[in-house]
């Protein structure tokens, strides 16, 4: 292990890269319900109320719309905001305000003002939560213009993205949804210091040539079981898009001409959901090279059942597996 | 076709208290109504006069009357196809020039869609609502220096971008402060009740007018909430709420430069509702007005803010006819130079919209740029 490196889960690489971000830049302030004394219900903003102070982490009234709707202000007028919202359930009220406001104040302006804030959701099921605590609306958000959408696969990736939404230079509103089933799912080496993923570049997590399984989020972890699994018979490549807007298109669309074969892989809703985004643009620029149908696995289209059920409309390493199949055994 | 409020400010308080053991009373509160100058113009025996000098009083009628004409002129140009739907604010001219005289340069304003002449009282050139209204984000480019946040459309949705506005002047440092305006029909918004929530919680620099123009499109004030007066929703987040008579213009400066002050030494937000009329329609796209008589805005029309400050000059012996020719002609110029500037500003160009979409164009954008362009049909863009 390199000496400067330190095994963190995403829990601790993403309070990890807050603190750097609110030691190096004063603008940024933390906001939202329960992120200051009580470190947050995933304890993600532990410790920093107590070492920067209330007035940059700042303990909200109950109201996601006025976090947001503040956070834009703010934004506006200078400040680098990080309003966080406690659970993916809760955000869709804050729709209007990101949609009607923090996405389009560039365009509304000219260019004369513009919305730098971060959003931070927890996102997903798989943890047991109550009601409208295990919701994927990742493509409400990645299909909204002027607004950017990134969601990590894992610690490493979660610290390197949220330094890099949060760097001077990043002047667009982004929404980072967090799978809360990654915040304690593992461990990795993080390295303790600064270091960003570029925002808007896909990543080619392992190299393949029979087959490219595209994926993000939550879903990568099982991606990775699921190719090991095959390993001895099909050589697969795993594409983590980790920013759903804008999309990388080119590094999704090598893969595929390399490949010749596609499984998209998520646990969100499947009707109008990101593998639909992902299968027409492959159909539109690459699909002379296809050798089978695209194949999607995802959730199915019913709102997430409550715990008992969950891992019923969840899809996990077995509906993986089923869908390689399909894909690899297609013939014409 | 006029609906009697009486039955929804029934207070039924008293009779529930005469059936149950004496209460101990936790709290009590007061809405205070300010008038400085009557419906003929005449300031009330013992009301403080704010001291502006003669020559802000009649700089100020100047503005009101320059507004007046945008107003119609706008409306005009809607008419004849010149320009795209516009709200109107006629009417109110008196609160949004109070609005400008409270505030001082670094000040930020957060307008709504009926406030045009509070943001040309601010220092927007009135060509650039024109534009704005014609259908042109540049229209919005303010002039740098001008601190006025873009009009918004969604009702109430301003009132938490003033009140983080507010908290990031505070938390820079700096001396100044953010007033944001809403109407009647706003403050039934959750927008409303988040936004002054946090900003009385974090006790924050920022002033609050409501315009009480009587109506939300066609809804009357008193079938939008049960309470008596709006002002005392501020009562519900604690902080300072007060009435005044929005057609008078020393009311309006009275309270709004006080409530600014007080924001600016950092003790805190306040509430204004402002009690007028919108004597124009809601825009020029609703036509039509079953839902008000015409017994009723004419009734509106004897408290024109206009009038009532006209006389009041009067009475100050600062106003003759001679003058009002002059200020007649004076506006009609600055509106016809307003028009001209307005009719020479070139189209929209098709790339802006892709450009000001993000701080970078993504090559997405880019590659649907060139088609629309017609360098480089989508199908083909290189992904």
């Amino acid at each position: 292990m390199n000496k400067d490196n330190m095994q963190m889960n995403m829990v601790q690489s993403i309070n990890n890269a807050l603190s750097i971000a609110l030691e190096r830049d004063r603008n940024v302030l933390l906001l939202g319900e329960d992120i200051g004394a009580a470190g947050g219900v995933f304890r993600v903003t532990a410790g920093l109320q107590e070492r920067f102070g209330s007035e940059r982490v700042v303990d909200t009234p109950l109201e996601e719309q006025g976090i947001i709707g503040t956070s834009i202000g703010m934004a506006a007028l200078g400040l680098r905001p990080v309003p966080e919202i406690q659970f993916d359930g809760f955000s869709y009220v804050t729709l209007d305000q990101l949609i009607n406001h923090a996405a389009r104040l560039r365009l509304r302006t000219h260019g004369r003002l513009e919305c730098p804030l971060v959003v931070r959701i927890p996102v997903g099921g798989g943890i047991k939560a109550l009601e409208h605590h295990s919701d994927s609306p990742e493509t409400f958000y990645a299909h909204v213009p002027g607004l950017k959408t990134v969601i990590p696969s894992g610690p490493y990736e979660a610290k390197g993205l949220l330094l890099a939404s949060l760097s001077k230079d990043q002047r667009d509103p982004i929404v980072f949804l967090e799978p809360k089933r990654l915040y304690r799912g593992f461990k990795e080496e993080v390295p303790e210091g600064e270091f960003e993923i570029e925002i808007g570049k896909a990543n080619v997590v392992q190299e393949g040539s029979d087959l490219s399984i595209i994926s993000y989020g939550a879903s990568i972890p099982l991606v990775r079981t699921s190719a090991q699994n095959f390993a001895d018979r099909y050589s697969i490549e795993i594409v983590d898009i980790r920013t759903l807007s804008p999309l990388d298109e080119k590094t999704v669309l090598d893969s595929v001409r390399k490949t010749g074969r596609v499984l998209i892989f998520y646990e969100a809703p499947r009707t109008l959901g990101y593998g639909a985004e992902v299968a027409a643009i492959i159909s539109e620029k690459a699909l002379e090279y296809l050798k089978a149908p695209i194949v999607r696995v995802t959730g199915f289209d019913v709102p997430m059942p409550l715990a008992k059920s969950e891992s019923y409309d969840i899809p996990d390493v077995n509906s993986i597996s089923k869908g390689i199949e399909q894909v690899m055994n297609y013939v014409t | 076709m006029e609906r009697k409020s009486e039955d929804y400010h029934h207070d039924h308080s008293d009779e529930n208290r005469k059936k149950g053991p004496p209460p101990k009373i936790v709290k009590k509160f007061e809405i205070d109504s300010i008038q400085i100058l009557d419906d003929k113009g005449k300031t009330h025996d013992g009301a403080t006069v704010p001291a502006i000098s003669d020559e802000s009083l009649k700089q100020a009628y100047e503005q009101m009357k320059f507004l007046r004409l945008f107003d119609t002129k706008a409306v005009s140009l809607q008419r004849q196809g010149r320009m795209g739907a516009y709200s109107e604010f006629k009417g109110q001219e008196a609160i949004q020039v109070g609005i400008a005289m409270a505030m001082k340069k670094e000040d930020w304003l957060f307008p709504t869609y009926r406030d045009s002449a509070a943001i040309i009282a601010r220092g927007v050139p009135p060509e650039y609502l024109l534009r704005y209204w014609s259908g042109d984000e540049e229209g919005q480019n303010f002039p740098e220096g001008v601190n006025v946040f873009p009009i918004a459309i969604p009702v109430a949705s301003q009132i938490p971008h003033a009140v983080g506005g507010a908290w990031a002047l505070k938390y820079k440092g700096e001396d100044a402060i953010s007033l944001v305006t809403i109407g009647d029909g706003g403050t039934s918004k959750a927008d409303f009740y988040e936004g002054m929530n946090l900003a009385g919680v974090f006790n924050l620099p920022v002033v609050c007018i409501i315009q009480n123009n009587q109506y939300a499109i066609s809804l009357p004030r008193e079938y939008q909430t049960h309470t008596a007066t709006l002002a005392q929703k501020g009562l519900a987040f604690g902080i300072e709420a007060m009435q005044v008579d929005g057609n008078d213009l020393l009311g309006v400066y009275f309270v709004l430069s006080r409530a600014v002050e007080k924001a600016r030494r950092g003790d805190g937000p306040t509430l204004i509702e402002a009690i007028t009329y919108r004597l124009g329609h809601h825009t020029t796209a609703t036509g039509d007005e079953p839902y008000r008589s015409e017994a009723e805005i004419e009734r509106w029309k004897h408290r024109d803010p206009l009038e009532r400050l006209r006389m009041f000059l009067e009475q100050k012996g600062i106003w003759s006819q001679s003058y009002e020719s002059d200020v007649d002609q004076q506006v009609k110029q600055r509106m016809d130079e307003a028009v001209r500037n307005f009719e020479s500003f070139p189209k929209p160009r098709p790339e802006d919209m892709f450009r000001y979409t993000y701080s970078q164009e993504p090559p997405k954008l880019k590659s649907q740029e060139e088609s629309l362009l017609g360098r480089q049909p989508e199908a083909q863009a290189a992904g």
